[in-house]
């Protein structure tokens, strides 16, 4: 057999275990563009796990209790904890973490856009967990059912996980609601600077989506980005309403044909722009990342060192 | 008398794709490669896997259950980790 029929008889049976909704696990043959993909996906979640921390680390010293200090503190290390998931996931594919936390640092690599809008008050502490957190969860339940055994099993453990991640988000926001005016107009406004960009973390139109039909062929992804972000329009409206907040879409409606409700279209010059790297924050993210990382190389060298140390008092010792 | 007993492995079973390696037993094996036919042999005649991971025993480094206490008393304490600490309304408790 040549090496292209053996190749063409590999992608067949890869394709028939996809076809059969079974798993592909690290040592299965996998076509090169499908391990592309993947890590490409699945180091961008990481990347958005980690840099996800900054806008809610600003705000540990500024909680307005200790139990909400202490609330915040224990979501931002879950974050941590998953981007950890994720990065060993993704090294399963044969790419190391040095290789991605470069990409990300040199702005070859991604993470989600919705980081580089500021977190500007308390409020937002809210929104975030309750809206941001929200869509990720949309999109996390859908992929325990990706095609990838081990980023399968990490969606299922982070999205166990993060299920209070949303619930303490709209604690804040309710809370706030009842509060003082000015403390209703804080969570109004922090709705309305962050509803859209929650909507643009689904990603372009599927239409318009550069990765999404290979992804769904694959079962990388298993709902479109319109279909996913369809879910989030729903079940958030609800949730808006009960607040008592003013819905920041204008032209929302229930439509009782699709049983689903239409929406106002998004500003995508906006989407792009900040995908681009003109956000108002991107910079400060990849800085402030290249700062911690720089400033820990000393921890590292550190573990290095010591574990050198270590081996020779035994080789010694031996 | 001679000790003749050969290393102690621990054998772990993939049941189906898609799901994690569980820890079924352990057995006695000269290196790997014996280790993994013999898993094969004992643990999986009645097709309980797909895929086989066998670890030397000594390599396996675990917490001590009499230190449990300590070691993880920490996340003990901290109940709001748990969705069920946040009493929502039932209008939007399906969170």
């Amino acid at each position: 057999m040549s090496s292209e029929q053996q190749t063409s008889l590999q992608e067949k049976q890869f394709m028939h275990k996809i076809k059969a909704e079974e798993k592909i696990e690290p040592k299965d043959w996998m076509p090169e563009k499908y391990r592309k993909n993947l890590i490409r996906q699945i180091s961008q979640h990481a990347h958005s796990e980690v840099i996800g921390m900054q806008p809610e680390g600003n705000f540990l010293t500024r909680a307005p209790s200790l139990r909400r200090k202490a609330i915040l503190l224990s979501k931002i290390q879950d974050e941590a904890g998953h981007g950890l998931y994720l990065y060993s996931a993704a090294e399963t594919l044969g790419i190391s973490r040095d290789e991605m936390i470069e990409a990300l640092q040199s702005g070859r690599a991604k993470y989600a856009s919705i980081f580089n809008y500021p977190a500007l008050t308390w409020a937002d502490m809210g929104a975030i967990g309750w809206l941001v957190d929200g869509a990720a969860i949309v999109n996390q339940v859908s992929l325990q059912r990706t095609s990838y055994g081990p980023y399968a099993r990490g969606m299922i453990r982070i999205c166990k996980e993060e299920s209070f991640h949303q619930r303490q988000g709209y604690d804040i926001m309710l809370t706030l609601v009842n509060g003082s005016p000015e403390q209703k107009a804080m969570a109004q406004d922090s709705l309305n600077r962050f509803y859209w960009p929650a909507l643009m973390m689904f990603g372009p139109h599927d239409s318009e989506s550069a990765h999404s039909a290979k992804s769904m062929e694959w079962k990388i992804k298993r709902e479109t980005n319109d279909d996913l972000r369809q879910k989030f329009i729903d079940q958030t409206a609800s949730q808006i309403e009960f607040l008592g907040l003013e819905h920041p879409d204008k032209e929302l409606k229930w439509n009782e044909e699709r049983g689903h409700y239409d929406s106002g279209e998004i500003d995508w010059d906006e989407f792009h722009n900040v995908i681009a790297g003109n956000g108002h924050c991107n910079r400060q993210r990849l800085e402030h990342h290249i700062k911690a990382h720089e400033e820990g190389a000393w921890v590292r060298e550190a573990l290095v060192a010591y574990n050198a140390k270590k081996q020779a008092k035994q080789t010694e010792a031996a | 008398m001679q000790d003749n007993a050969l290393e102690l492995f621990e054998v772990f079973i993939r049941s189906k794709r898609g799901l994690d390696h569980k820890h079924v037993g352990s057995l006695h094996s000269e290196d790997h490669e014996q280790a993994l036919e013999y898993a094969r042999d004992v643990y999986t005649r009645r097709s309980e896997g797909v895929s086989i991971w066998v670890v030397r025993s000594a390599d396996i480094c675990a917490s001590q259950e009499d230190d449990a206490e300590d070691f993880f008393d920490p996340n003990d304490d901290k109940p709001y980790r748990h969705a069920t600490y946040y009493t929502l309304p039932d209008a939007v408790n399906n969170m």
